[in-house]
């Protein structure tokens, strides 16, 4: 595994065992067994783990560009809502007015055909393009503009969110034909699985798996490239690399690109798990979450990111479930301490002696 | 001397004998509405109208909201009135309670659609002569679309003996109105003319289905009076959307000031702002109900006294906040980011926990509710107009401040280079968590204005933060003016695209091109020029 130094690659070894032993724990043992892992934490997972990919994009150029996007949910969601579209049209006339032309919530909405933009997207590998075209294609034009007139810091943190908080309200217009404030849910089947089934749960887990495994690693190839060493020149000294005679803005566009590839694969990812899709995850509050997982995870790391998202994802999970009152209280002093007593987060703080078999030093 | 008193007295007496008379001519009359056909008690409502004895208001009131009852134990006219959930009689014509009413005691003296008709115009034609200048004024106006055509001489009565302004206006329009329906083809033109005076939306649909009958000289004259009224609701309409744009502004501005004032002293981008902002507000509804317990309907004394109080607060709280987590964080402003937002989260949950999710009441004082009518077409409501005059004397005030205080002084030199001021012997940390107290505080004072206007909730301050931030980054962070251009600009443009496009296409729209606009001015309208900023 060349590129990949002691820390990054146990977490591959790790992220790797994780996909494979727990498909198996939930499909080859019994019920009754003490390791069984049940179905539903298998999806529980595997939207961990696309949480993880997301993290992991907005590392790629927080972490080693220094450009602060507050507006990743968006690619996230775009790519969400176009895998959604497609789990849309794969319904068929099995919805509740049974008509195989129109989703549902048109024919609630009276229309009576198919607007052009939902054309293809009964084509799963038409759908596959557009997760990572649509937030691609949005990324580039928008980071061709805001890089090109030098908009950094804290104003591209701004106009980013402006971003996000724009298409939230104009997806959650019943006109968009995205299907409103309810967004798009009741799928039914993948590739004509069901989505309820063990074995799609357990695919789909795995699929999340090996995105991620892929994402990490070609996060990898591209910090440690020498593209990667202008990438972190730019982010400690943007002006000096410039006058170094690199155009700083087309990195920065290209790294910008690949990361909203990346959120957009995540978000196709995380919509058949959980089941819905809705404007609810354009919304600001969401991205800046995002940022607070590589933040407590340690930005610059790419895996640290990827354990933040599942970390404080899981403490979510429980503390919603057990102390509603608490989460936000927890969730909001985490910032604080994170940022003031962390400010390499976990996998910057923590140091773990390695055994010599993955490279470490005894 | 004795012979005078007498006289006096007889005078009196001859007065009581004249007025209970005609108390008794009166009950006469009201006793005819007792009768079985409906012919019958329009005869009666008709004469109890042209008595002219302002007491038979109420009872015609309560016979045409079904209230009007004949007692069956002695056959008398009561009104039934409804006291905490409890019917009682009164008495039809002196309004004296007569004491609880059973059921099946009474039988309701029933009512017909004709007969609700004559009702209305006779109230109103009766109202119009009410001593209560608010109750003409109202009667005026609904006669305006109503008035039957024997009403043309009850309204000229009216108005010739009509004193108030505004209610001799709606006289005459009504009049207008009436005689272009009912008159003559002279008093029709004459009518045309005069309603050109009242440029409104009901004299421009009166107008446009008048046109549609009218021939000859009338049409032509109803063709120009409905375009120069058309003419002049669009002026109208320019200058309501302008006032709307205006106020959007003044609560942008509210909002955003004290945002820009931290930005641009500290770099630090505050995102817990926006819970500054209810903190305000909440502080306004605390004081409100405190005050409440102690002096009950001092609301006006309440609403003054919570605007230093939620200055305290927020600023005190500022101070706190500035002193405790930013100051470990400058030079980090993308950290700073991130822990105030942390910071709004725990807020919104304390104010959730601590005041319940839902939202908190506060009352508006009396002047402020209402509204100024400039003309028919030209509405200004009042609450706005005040938040406008808050916002203004805000702006002038911290303008004063950093132009003319020592504090500001130093502020703006803070601002402009921090190391040199440093080294001229400024104590930076200080200026910091004053500044940043006073950007809180101001923030509180944005909360007092906000409850006027919109509701106290947890998440009051949320739906302010990203235009709030819009607004700063548009604006540019070198000077409070550039605060103040882009919080009216932004605020226009929401106003005037929003007929166009709709409220939330509006917002989209405002929203991309505050996005392009960056890419033209990376450093807002008016940037800070110079060395210091870089980095």
């Amino acid at each position: 595994m060349m590129a990949l130094n002691p820390s990054a690659r146990i977490f591959a070894i790790l992220l790797a065992a994780l996909t494979i032993i727990v498909p198996v724990l939930n499909l080859a043992l019994p019920e009754t067994s003490a390791l069984h892992v049940p179905t539903y934490m298998v999806s529980l997972f595997g939207k961990y783990l696309s949480f993880a990919l997301l993290a992991l994009s907005v590392d790629l150029i927080w972490g080693f560009c220094g450009i602060l996007s507050l507006g990743h949910g968006a690619f996230f969601a775009l790519g969400g809502y176009a895998m959604g579209m497609y789990l849309m049209r794969q319904i068929g006339d099995r919805g509740v007015y049974g008509n195989a032309e129109l989703p549902d919530f048109m024919v609630f909405l009276n229309w009576q055909e198919l607007p052009w933009y939902w054309l293809g997207f009964d084509n799963f590998f038409f759908a596959m393009a557009m997760v990572m075209l649509v937030p691609g294609a949005l990324a580039f034009i928008f980071g061709w503009f805001a890089f090109r007139s030098r908009v950094s810091g804290v104003y591209l943190s701004i106009i980013t969110q402006a971003m996000t908080f724009a298409l939230m309200l104009a997806f959650f217009r019943n006109d968009m034909g995205f299907g409103g404030n309810n967004g798009l849910t009741d799928f039914k089947e993948l590739l004509g699985f069901d989505l309820r089934s063990q074995g799609t749960r357990a695919a789909l887990f795995v699929a999340s798996g090996i995105a991620l495994l892929a994402g990490f690693l070609i996060c990898r190839v591209i910090v440690t490239s020498k593209l990667g060493k202008i990438l972190v020149g730019i982010r400690d000294a943007e002006s000096r690399t410039r006058f170094l005679g690199y155009r700083v803005e087309h990195y920065k566009l290209f790294v910008f690109t690949v990361s909203a590839v990346m959120a957009g694969i995540a978000g196709a990812l995380y919509v058949p798990q959980v089941g819905i899709i809705n404007p609810g995850e354009f919304a600001p509050a969401n991205s800046i979450e995002i940022v607070v997982w590589v933040a407590l995870g340690g930005r610059g790391t790419l895996f640290g990111a990827a354990l933040g998202a599942v970390s404080v994802n899981l403490a979510k999970s429980y503390l919603t479930a057990a102390f509603p009152e608490v989460w936000l209280f927890a969730l909001g002093a985490l910032f604080i301490a994170v940022t003031l007593f962390l400010p390499k987060g976990m996998a910057g703080s923590i140091k773990v002696p390695l055994p010599a078999w993955v490279g470490g030093r005894t | 001397m004795r012979r005078i008193i007498l006289s006096l007295l007889l005078v009196l007496t001859a007065a009581t004998m004249i007025s209970s008379a005609r108390a008794d001519q009166t009950a006469d009359l009201l006793d005819a509405l007792k009768a079985k056909s409906f012919k019958a008690k329009i005869i009666a409502v008709e004469n109890l109208a042209a008595s002219g004895d302002a007491r038979v208001v109420a009872p015609l009131t309560a016979l045409l909201e079904g209230r009007l009852h004949k007692r069956k134990s002695d056959g008398a006219i009561v009104i039934v009135k409804k006291i905490d959930r409890r019917k009682f009689f009164f008495d039809a014509l002196s309004g004296e309670k007569l004491g609880p009413a059973k059921a099946r005691s009474s039988k309701k003296i029933r009512v017909n659609n004709r007969l609700r008709g004559i009702l209305r115009g006779v109230l109103g034609a009766l109202t119009l002569f009410s001593p209560d200048s608010k109750q003409r004024l109202s009667a005026a106006r609904s006669m305006f679309k109503s008035a039957p055509s024997d009403s043309l001489a009850t309204l000229s009565k009216a108005y010739l003996k009509e004193t108030d302004e505004a209610v001799r206006d709606a006289l005459a329009r009504t009049l207008a109105a009436t005689r272009l329906r009912h008159g003559t083809g002279a008093e029709k033109l004459a009518a045309v003319e005069q309603l050109s005076d009242f440029p409104d939306r009901d004299v421009r649909d009166l107008l446009a289905s008048t046109a549609l009958k009218a021939e000859g000289d009338l049409l032509a004259a109803v063709k120009s009076a409905a375009a120069s009224i058309e003419q002049r609701l669009a002026f109208f309409n320019i200058l309501q959307n302008l006032f709307q744009g205006i106020s959007l502004g003044s609560v942008l501005l509210l909002a955003a000031i004290g945002l820009a004032i931290t930005f641009g002293v500290m770099g630090v981008i505050n995102m817990a702002y926006g819970e500054m902002v209810m903190l305000g507000a909440y502080t306004t509804h605390v004081v409100q109900t405190v005050m409440h317990t102690y002096y009950p309907g001092a609301v006006t004394q309440s609403l003054l006294l919570s605007i230093p109080a939620a200055f305290l607060v927020a600023g005190l709280f500022g101070i706190f906040l500035e002193r405790s987590v930013i100051r470990f964080l400058y030079g980090r402003p993308l950290e700073t980011l991130l822990a105030t937002w942390g910071l709004s989260l725990m807020l919104q949950q304390f104010v959730r926990s601590v005041f319940g999710p839902t939202n908190r009441e506060v009352i508006a004082p009396s002047w402020m509710s209402g509204s100024i009518e400039i003309t028919g077409g030209l509405v200004l409501t009042n609450n706005r107009i005040c938040i406008i005059i808050f916002a203004a004397l805000v702006f002038l005030v911290l303008t004063l401040i950093i132009r003319y205080t020592d504090f500001g002084l130093r502020m703006r030199a803070v601002t402009q280079n921090r190391a040199m001021a440093n080294a001229v012997g400024i104590r930076s940390s200080w200026i910091d968590a004053m500044t940043f107290g006073l950007g809180s505080g101001v923030a509180g004072l944005a909360g007092v204005a906000l409850s006027q206007i919109d509701n106290v909730s947890p998440n009051l301050g949320q739906s302010y933060i990203i235009d709030s931030f819009l607004v700063v980054v548009f604006g540019g962070v070198g000077n409070l003016w550039g605060t103040l251009v882009g919080a009216l600009s932004l605020g226009m443009a929401n106003k005037f695209l929003e007929p166009y496009a709709g409220a939330v296409l509006g917002k989209i729209l405002i929203l991309v091109l505050v996005i392009l606009f960056i890419q033209k001015r990376p450093r807002g309208l008016f940037a800070l020029k110079g060395r210091a900023v870089e980095g």
